[in-house]
């Protein structure tokens, strides 16, 4: 299995371990993660204002380059998933947006969204599947409560996204599960952490970090695990346990080393 | 150009149809924002659709927003409250000067731990 792989601005500085962990695991399960070369930063967030083209560009640059390879476009943060995918859905839905992107681009075939682009946790779940997984595990995380903080961007709006039940998501609890954890299932699991706001408003995020931790940690959690690097930001800042990147518990269970910032 | 006029080009912005509200109220009920905002989300698209943009653009409840997505989700008529809100910030924000985080103040907010994810988004949240 070889995919096109989007790592995005911050798994190739501030949160490098999310992306060694991602590419390692990958490689002990049998997929190939394969960088596209020049690839751009999706922005981090998607632009929703129909007429900014130039927006959109570095998204279906990396879009288009997986096309021509023949493959899927993998990312592991939720925050690119969600940029390439928002995009991506433009490209296929909205004519005004197809055409003049495309008029600006000048490939010499239309890029008209025909891409799978697929998260690490899809990869992990449709292709490879969790039972694969659960096989190759060596050191299973029993006795630990980790409750799966999915946020914002990998879930919503499922009508693009399609990730996951928005409202009931399953995915990351089945993730812990095939690697011998136990979940913790709780009800701010895809509560917004404040996001962005963070940069002028600090309270913001700070309350609502501090009622989904407390939140996970009521229902009996040990650690908190995520998939997005401002996430990781926002929470950290006021969890007195452990949270980590999905792709770690991966690399521990799988027994595979793995470091980086 | 008149207050409807900016309305009209908001609602262009934003791709969707305020007038398919039915003014259930979900978005509003959902939005993780609901307390700290002066216009809620049903409110601007209400209001939206009625050519009423000044107070929007001049009230921080632009700035509320965290573009989780919830509204979006909630709406059982495919308004897309985030689109609406966003769209009326964008307009704002194109203003000459109206910046509301520019490449000069963007170090006041800066730590150790800043991903690269915060700069980038805050350059398209907040400054055209």
């Amino acid at each position: 299995m070889v995919y096109d792989y989007y790592p995005g601005c911050t798994l190739k500085s501030k949160a490098s371990r999310f992306d060694i962990s991602a590419v390692k695991a990958a490689e002990a399960l049998g997929a190939e993660m394969r960088e596209i070369p020049e690839w751009q930063c999706c922005g981090g967030v998607y632009p929703m204002a129909c007429d900014e083209i130039a927006h959109r560009l570095p998204s279906v640059r990396a879009l288009n380059e997986a096309k021509n390879n023949g493959r899927d476009l993998l990312t592991v943060c939720s925050a690119c998933y969600h940029v390439l995918k928002s995009v991506n859905y433009d490209m296929k839905n909205s004519m005004d947006v197809r055409s003049k992107t495309n008029s600006y681009l000048e490939y010499e075939k239309e890029y008209k969204g025909e891409t799978r682009v697929v998260h690490y946790l899809e990869m992990l779940r449709d292709d490879i599947g969790f039972d694969a997984v659960s096989e190759k595990v060596v050191n299973p995380l029993k006795e630990l409560k980790i409750a799966p903080y999915y946020g914002c961007l990998i879930l919503r709006p499922s009508k693009i996204i399609g990730f996951d039940d928005a409202e009931n998501p399953v995915t990351m609890e089945n993730f812990i599960k095939a690697l011998g954890g136990d979940p913790v299932v709780y009800p701010f699991r895809n509560e917004c952490c404040g996001g962005y706001a963070v940069a002028e408003d600090k309270a913001i995020a700070e309350k609502k970090s501090r009622e989904i931790i407390e939140c996970a940690k009521k229902h009996g959690a040990d650690m908190m695990i995520t998939a997005c690097p401002l996430c990781m930001y926002n929470l950290k800042k006021y969890a007195d346990i452990p949270i980590k990147y999905f792709t770690e518990i991966l690399c521990e269970a799988l027994g595979i080393e793995a470091d980086g910032e | 150009m008149t207050e409807y006029d900016l309305s009209l080009e908001a609602i262009r912005m934003s791709g969707v149809y305020p007038e398919r509200c039915m003014k259930c109220g979900k978005c509003s009920g959902a939005c993780p924002s609901y307390g700290e905002m002066e216009y809620h989300p049903h409110q601007f698209v209400d209001m939206i659709s009625k050519g009423r943009i000044k107070e929007l653009m001049e009230s921080d409840s632009i700035y509320k927003c965290l573009s989780c997505f919830v509204c979006v989700e909630r709406c059982p008529r495919n308004v897309f409250p985030a689109n609406i809100v966003e769209a009326v910030r964008t307009l704002s924000e194109r203003r000459q000067g109206a910046d509301r985080i520019s490449p000069d103040t963007l170090t006041e907010f800066i730590d150790g731990d800043t991903p690269q994810q915060l700069l980038m988004a805050v350059m398209r949240k907040y400054s055209k």
